[in-house]
């Protein structure tokens, strides 16, 4: 069938890509975790966090890594707002109703990128683009494997921050007993805030991480929402460990999926398993309830 | 009627029910009393179908009904209603007691007298146009009542119907279920109310911790000290004594 | 006569009239709305009535628009059989969906999410293989004679949406009555009571789903004869899938003028949006800016006015 080293350098390069995917899914897990919130807009937030990497470089040549700062902080801001503003102040009830609010937002963030960015798709070039890494039989691309470095460090990171620091305990406080959170004088909406923050910030840092290898469209969005979906639901709602071994596993996934069943049919991939995993076991592999 | 041997049913670690038996005859009303907690609520959800017994056996008309979807045991004739109301919240009341009268009913303008006919039997006469999220907590009970009635059961489970409800509505409800014996269905319910309790109750069975403690006629269990203990009180014990 | 019969005689006649009197323009307008408000009916049945909101409703459009035109252009079928074929297809595609999803005990967010993936897997299929000329799409043949389901004069096709609305107002109108509606409501209110009162909730949902696929297979099919092309993105993308729940959220799910409403509202903007483009050539890209409004309306709508318009048309007698 496949030559092993074209498999094998498959399965690297997907757990490579796999390892950012771990930032668009911690968010996403960190968002529900806390808020109870299936963020339906995490994809098109993703594009757009992508697109302000994009204009950074176009404007002012910023290298896309040394943006992580400044996207990462716009990101948060971005999300702290749009909370604030949006969605904490209407998501109450049933929980497909906040699905279908977050949808609302992603319709609108799509078509509002679409119609200032038009419809063309744009790429970063960087110096290091062409550079390779050889292992074993596998060429890999040097900015992929600093995406991937990057992405295990800040996933470290926020690890300790929600560990370690007043905020985090906090927000793991409210993740787990919203209203005993609130009886232990913790301003809860705040922490909502806060998180929707967070997780959106973690798609700034994802853009960043993506932007040297991949291209950002208006529909970019549409992609990016079954993805961290599928690994979200792979790994459980609200599961970190989840998160990050469903990206590896997506990352592969996509990879192995190209390859073996060609550019076209090989994204079938995720949808295949994201219906399997909501099929058989829709509390995924490390979820707790549903 | 109804024949209950032996039911068991365990979430986690936890025995909710265990080994309970009750029988009810046709035409009677049976009460099931006890602590809060003691598994009464689980016990009609296992008889309802809307648990899976651990071990037992459920018997209704001769017929082996364990392990029955709860829509199939409604059609065979048991329905019960749920403590913690549950009303069809953005339609009628009316609406509400249609859908429990199209069980048997197909025709819409025969189910809506149904519903008509069913809500007088209970006082909701009034509230017909009323939305189901918009009712009182006793409105909510007596829709229950009504919904379940609508469907023509041959056995009610009861759940607490009179919880919430004050003095004059309690006389009330038990007129309507005396009435709805008297018209031809059986009656298994589970009260607090003791009020309730001696006026309508035939025969009750006494609950503690999952497990069957006492049954027999009211005097008989409130002279059983175990019950007395667990759950009447020494006042209470009397009252019925008497 | 009751108010509302004499409005809805009154509507039905200017309905009729518009493509005497209006310019073509307006008459292809008019197509589209009643075209919308009929495929909105079928996410109306399942997301609306049943309460089983659905994000890739596009699954059952794309099917029907890809078994018509499959069975016309490779297997030479009459249009016109085709068209009760592509709508089995749909109905089949709703009732293996629903099995699969309820018997998995799959609700709310995690149903939503598993028919967007369906879509996207059928979106990725229909883009691979050759039957369905893969990325290509798939040309059917001008001919424009009525046996062939295609009309000369888009008089036709108007009158022809306008035929579907009706009837789906009609199905719309007989749930509100009837025995089915009513566990369909029972179904969507409350799932535990549903059951103790003898409502079989699995298949009800399932009941729900065929019928809505089959609909919304029946609007792919129209679609796929008047403009005589559909590839993958058109027929199954999630474009198509928010257009049928929005129209449904913004007109009032659960109602049955809902999707009429919504139809009326989203095509009224995107007409505004037209003409503010024609006038302020800064926007020239208009269909992004009247999605936009739509996602601000849903937003409003699911956060402030649940029920959408026709909340605001409704009385409290709901028994026509």
């Amino acid at each position: 069938m496949l030559d092993p080293g074209i498999l094998f350098a498959g399965v690297l390069n997907g757990l490579l890509a796999g390892g950012v995917y771990v930032l668009v899914a911690v968010g996403l897990t960190l968002i529900y975790g806390v808020l109870h919130i299936i963020n339906f807009a995490h994809g098109s937030l993703l594009m757009l966090a992508m697109y302000a990497v994009f204009f950074l470089w176009r404007l002012t040549g910023m290298d896309p890594y040394a943006a992580l700062p400044i996207v990462i902080g716009g990101a948060f801001a971005f999300g702290y707002i749009l909370y604030r503003l949006v969605i904490g102040r209407l998501s109450y009830g049933r929980d497909e109703n906040i699905l279908l609010i977050t949808l609302g937002v992603s319709i609108v963030i799509d078509n509002v990128a679409l119609l200032i960015f038009g419809g063309d798709t744009q790429t970063i070039e960087t110096p290091y683009a062409s550079s390779f890494v050889e292992l074993g039989a596998a060429l890999l691309p040097l900015p992929k494997i600093i995406s991937f470095a990057a992405s295990l460090l800040l996933c470290i990171v926020l690890g300790l921050f929600l560990a370690r620091s007043d905020t985090g305990k906090a927000i793991r406080a409210v993740a787990r007993e919203r209203q005993g959170a609130r009886l232990v004088g913790i301003d809860v909406d705040n922490i909502f805030a806060l998180s929707y923050g967070i997780g959106i910030a973690c798609l700034g840092a994802a853009a960043c991480l993506l932007m040297p290898t991949y291209y950002v469209t208006p529909s970019s969005g549409h992609a990016f929402v079954l993805v961290a979906f599928t690994i979200v639901v792979l790994g459980g709602m609200g599961s970190f460990a989840g998160a990050a071994v469903g990206g590896l596993v997506i990352g592969v996934i996509e990879s192995l999926g190209g390859l073996l069943l060609g550019e076209q049919l090989g994204q079938i991939g995720i949808s295949a398993v994201f219906i399997l995993i909501l099929l058989l076991k829709p509390s995924g592999l490390f979820g707790a309830r549903q | 009627m109804l024949e209950v041997s032996g039911i068991t049913k365990s979430f986690g670690g936890l025995k909710a029910v265990d080994s309970a038996s009750l029988d009810v005859q046709a035409g009677e009303i049976v009460a099931l009393i006890g602590p809060n907690g003691a598994g009464k609520t689980t016990l009609f959800a296992i008889l309802a179908g809307f648990h899976q017994p651990d071990a037992g056996r459920i018997v209704f008309d001769g017929r082996d009904i364990a392990g029955l979807p709860p829509h199939q045991i409604c059609a065979a004739g048991m329905v019960r209603t749920f403590q913690i109301t549950q009303p069809f919240a953005r339609i009628t009341v009316r609406e509400n007691i249609m859908v429990g009268a199209y069980l048997r009913i197909d025709d819409r303008s025969k189910a809506r007298d149904r519903a008509e006919a069913v809500a007088a039997q209970v006082g909701m006469a009034a509230q017909l146009d009323r939305l189901g999220a918009d009712l009182t907590v006793a409105g909510r009970k007596r829709l229950e009542l009504a919904r379940a009635l609508a469907t023509g059961p041959r056995l009610l489970l009861l759940d607490e119907v009179m919880a919430g409800l004050n003095p004059t509505e309690i006389t009330e409800i038990v007129e309507v279920i005396r009435a709805i014996r008297a018209s031809g269905v059986t009656i298994l319910l589970i009260e607090h109310v003791m009020q309730a309790v001696t006026s309508l109750a035939d025969r009750a069975y006494v609950l503690n911790q999952g497990r069957m403690i006492a049954e027999g006629t009211l005097a008989e269990i409130a002279s059983n000290p175990a019950v007395v203990e667990a759950y009447l009180g020494h006042g209470a014990a009397e009252v019925m004594r008497a | 006569m009751t108010r509302l019969a004499l409005l809805l005689t009154l509507a039905f006649a200017a309905a009729i009239a518009l493509p005497l009197v209006a310019p073509g323009y307006l008459v292809d307008v008019g197509m589209l709305v009643f075209f919308l408000a009929f495929i909105g009916q079928s996410w109306n049945i399942s997301g609306g009535f049943a309460g089983q909101t659905s994000f890739g409703h596009a699954v059952f459009f794309g099917t029907g628009a890809y078994t018509s035109t499959i069975l016309q252009i490779t297997f030479g079928w009459n249009p016109w059989l085709a068209w009760p074929a592509a709508m089995l297809a749909g109905a089949i595609v709703g009732w293996f969906i629903a099995v699969l999803s309820f018997r998995a005990g799959l609700r709310g967010s995690y149903f939503a999410l598993i028919t967007l993936a369906f879509a996207e897997a059928f979106r990725i299929l229909a883009n691979s293989l050759s039957f369905t000329h893969a990325g290509l799409g798939m040309l059917i043949k001008a001919d424009p004679r009525p046996a062939n389901f295609q009309f000369k004069d888009p008089i036709w096709f108007y009158y022809l949406a306008l035929a579907l609305c009706i009837v789906s107002l009609l199905i719309a109108w007989q749930l509100t009555c009837g025995r089915l509606g009513a566990r369909l409501v029972a179904v969507r209110e409350n799932e535990d009571a549903a059951r103790a009162l003898g409502i079989d909730v699995f298949a009800e949902k399932v009941k729900a789903l065929s019928l809505a696929g089959a609909i919304a297979a029946a609007g792919g099919t129209f679609y796929a004869q008047k403009y005589l092309y559909i590839d993958p993105n058109i027929a199954f993308g999630v474009d198509k899938s928010i257009e049928m729940l929005l129209v449904t959220m913004v007109g009032g799910a659960g109602t049955i003028f809902g999707p009429l409403l919504g139809a009326l509202a989203l095509t009224g903007i995107n007409e505004a949006t037209r003409t503010l483009a024609s006038i302020v050539p800064a926007f020239k890209n208009v269909q992004p800016l009247s999605l936009i409004v739509y996602g601000v309306m849903l937003i409003l709508i699911v956060g402030r006015l649940p029920d959408g318009l026709a909340r605001l048309f409704r009385r409290v007698d709901r028994h026509a």
